[in-house]
């Protein structure tokens, strides 16, 4: 530090500082520099400095047993055991190596505070710029460089080269195109179809106007996700499985509702969608894709958690509310000979999040 | 025998079979008579008692005989009770949601009013302004005998049909408007089903038709289930979601790592005395 310390005392200026606004007013306060250095408890006496270093040691200890206890508890604590109502695996596993890593910073930082050397240190603030000399040479080895290869004489080999790195793109966006099938017009249609019973969510039982009562909301499928109970007694199982299912479902889950006929004020054309007061409509937000089943029955809205878009499901599903920009899809419905309400027809547009090709 | 059959032809012996036929089928009738028809007495001295209730108490708003009250730009001021039933009647006034102390987004479940005999008594009086759905027996919420794997399909219905709004842990959440679905954690099943059934204010309806009374059993079922759950993850912080878990973090998290920072850059103990050599 014999290098911040001049004949005064006072910290020097710095060199590479441009002081010369200072020396041309003056220095309004004068410079105190550097309060006197006031060493530590443990600096001056041997026996706090050897109590710092045993707290220091301890600590490491102590973390070097808690990481030894996390790999006790892991392979003797039963999962399913509970202390004061949490799981008392995961409490004891958080606690020791929560606690171990803890001590490890207090330890070092302990170590640094009363054990290191303590000396103040000013660093002195430089401007950012390389010196003149430096950038003119910097400049000098360019031109000389971008001269002698010949890229700007040479046009043959420079527009061939740029010509090589602009195909290169290629196989990058082959390899892209190729991560699945392209979903063609997968989007624009679900399984509904004439004919398909809307059933109940979860149990598969068909529903008949009946079961549906005024201000009921009812979660709904198409019957083909479930076994049905075939005209003969037999049953037909589920049409889609695994994986297909859930793509299907993520499409074809609808709510239906029911509220007083003189209520509705639907847009012409669907005003004879309906089944005397109960409306179907896709669950799927048009947004960004959240299941929307949040359905207020006195105002007939229906509201997305995820953004709050709401949509007045007694005016054909029009946005009121929110960052969805599309009405929500309805499904067209009727009865089937057997009175158990039907989809009398696919959904009309795509149900689901704008994509590009849907405009 | 012979004293039967020497006056069949008594003047008076039509009107002493008549008599017994009249006997055997009233007592017949008595002993098969459908239960209900029982209470027929009682049932006038309750639905007396619940009118009187009714009209100190809820006529206000519901009329005189619970036909609703418009407003002046033809909203409900009070709807009509006609049809609701028994169950919407123990619902509102047995939790205290009903009389409503005053107009407001959503009336509020409080420390009931009335005593459990005057809820019956105006549930009685309410039912029979006309037919709506009575209020659960027992056997409608009990929770024995389900196993493990009906509870789970509880779960199922649970989240497909609840959860939209009263929070994947049953927590309850925020409407539009000031107006909130109220936590399941801790509620009286009776007042769960009851719920389904008539659907309060801006709860739709379950009807039985869709979800069977024994799908409704499942769900609250798996409702204590949920209750009782252990909190495997740590505390739950009321299991509301980003909102407690955001402000445990912001406020807990950072604020202790930020007083961490100023103790360490903080200078530390020092002393006047000098190193002895």
């Amino acid at each position: 530090m014999s290098e911040i310390t001049s004949s005064n005392g006072h910290p020097p200026t710095d060199p590479h500082h441009d002081s010369r606004s200072t020396q041309e007013l003056g220095e309004p306060i004068p410079n105190p520099g550097l309060p006197e250095h006031q060493p530590r408890p443990s600096d001056v006496d041997p026996a706090m400095e050897r109590r710092a270093e045993r707290q220091v040691a301890g600590m490491f200890v102590a973390a070097t047993v808690l990481a030894l206890a996390f790999c006790v508890c892991y392979f003797t604590i039963d999962p399913q055991a509970t202390v004061f109502g949490y799981g008392a695996m995961n409490l004891a596993l958080g606690t020791t190596l929560g606690l171990a890593l803890l001590l490890i910073g207090l330890g070092a930082n302990h170590w640094a505070r009363k054990l290191m050397a303590d000396h103040e240190i000013i660093e002195y603030r430089h401007s950012a710029a390389s010196s003149p000399e430096d950038r003119e040479a910097a400049i000098t080895a360019f031109k000389t460089g971008a001269a002698e290869s010949g890229f700007g004489r040479r046009t043959l080999v420079r527009n061939t080269l740029l010509g090589a790195l602009g195909v290169l793109g290629l196989p990058a966006v082959v390899l892209l195109r190729d991560l699945g099938p392209l979903p063609g017009d997968s989007l624009d249609h679900t399984v509904w179809r004439k004919g398909v019973r809307i059933v109940n969510d979860v149990a598969g039982t068909p529903l008949r106007p009946a079961d549906i009562e005024l201000g009921q909301l009812v979660n709904a499928e198409p019957a083909l996700f479930f076994p049905q109970q075939g005209p003969n007694g037999k049953v037909i199982p589920a049409r889609y499985d695994g994986t297909a299912l859930n793509d299907e479902k993520a499409k074809a889950a609808v709510i239906l509702v029911r509220m007083l006929p003189e209520d509705i004020h639907p847009i012409k054309s669907q005003a004879s969608w309906g089944y005397d007061g109960i409306l179907c409509y896709s669950k799927i937000c048009t947004h960004v894709g959240c299941p929307i089943s949040l359905w207020e029955q006195q105002t007939h809205h229906l509201l997305c958690p995820c953004h709050q878009s709401t949509f007045d499901l007694a005016h054909s599903g029009r946005v009121i509310f929110g960052p969805a920009a599309r009405s929500l899809p309805q499904l067209n419905i009727g009865l089937d000979s057997e009175g158990y309400l039907i989809a009398l027809h696919d959904f009309y547009v795509p149900v689901g999040p704008s994509f590009w090709e849907r405009g | 025998m012979k004293f039967l059959s020497a006056r069949r032809r008594h003047p008076l012996a039509g009107l002493v079979v008549l008599l017994l036929a009249l006997v055997v089928m009233g007592g017949l009738y008595s002993a098969f008579r459908p239960a209900a028809a029982d209470q027929s007495g009682s049932d006038t001295a309750l639905i007396s008692q619940g009118r009187r209730l009714f009209v100190v108490s809820c006529a206000t708003c519901h009329g005189l005989n619970g036909e609703g009250i418009l407003t002046k730009q033809n909203t409900n001021f009070g709807p009509p009770l006609v049809g609701v039933g028994a169950a919407a009647v123990d619902f509102q006034v047995g939790t205290g949601r009903m009389p409503m102390a005053q107009p407001g987004p959503q009336a509020q479940a409080r420390t009931p009013i009335f005593d459990p005999g005057e809820v019956r008594a105006l549930a009685a009086y309410v039912a029979s302004l006309g037919p709506g759905p009575a209020i659960p027996t027992d056997a409608q919420y009990s929770t024995s005998g389900l196993t493990a794997e009906q509870i789970a399909q509880g779960g199922e219905f649970f989240r497909t049909n609840c959860t939209a709004c009263h929070n994947f842990a049953g927590k309850g959440g925020a409407l539009p408007n000031g107006k909130y679905a109220p936590t399941l954690i801790g509620v009286n099943p009776k007042y769960v089903i009851e719920a389904m059934i008539t659907g309060p204010q801006q709860m739709p309806k379950f009807s039985n038709g869709v979800i069977k009374p024994q799908e409704k059993r499942e769900i609250i079922a798996y409702l204590q289930q949920l209750k009782s759950q252990p909190g495997y993850g740590g505390s739950k912080l009321g299991s509301l979601g980003p909102v407690t878990e955001g402000l445990w973090g912001w406020v807990l998290g950072i604020g202790v790592l930020v007083l961490a920072t100023v103790w360490i850059s903080n200078n530390g103990a020092r002393v006047t005395k000098k190193k002895s050599q």
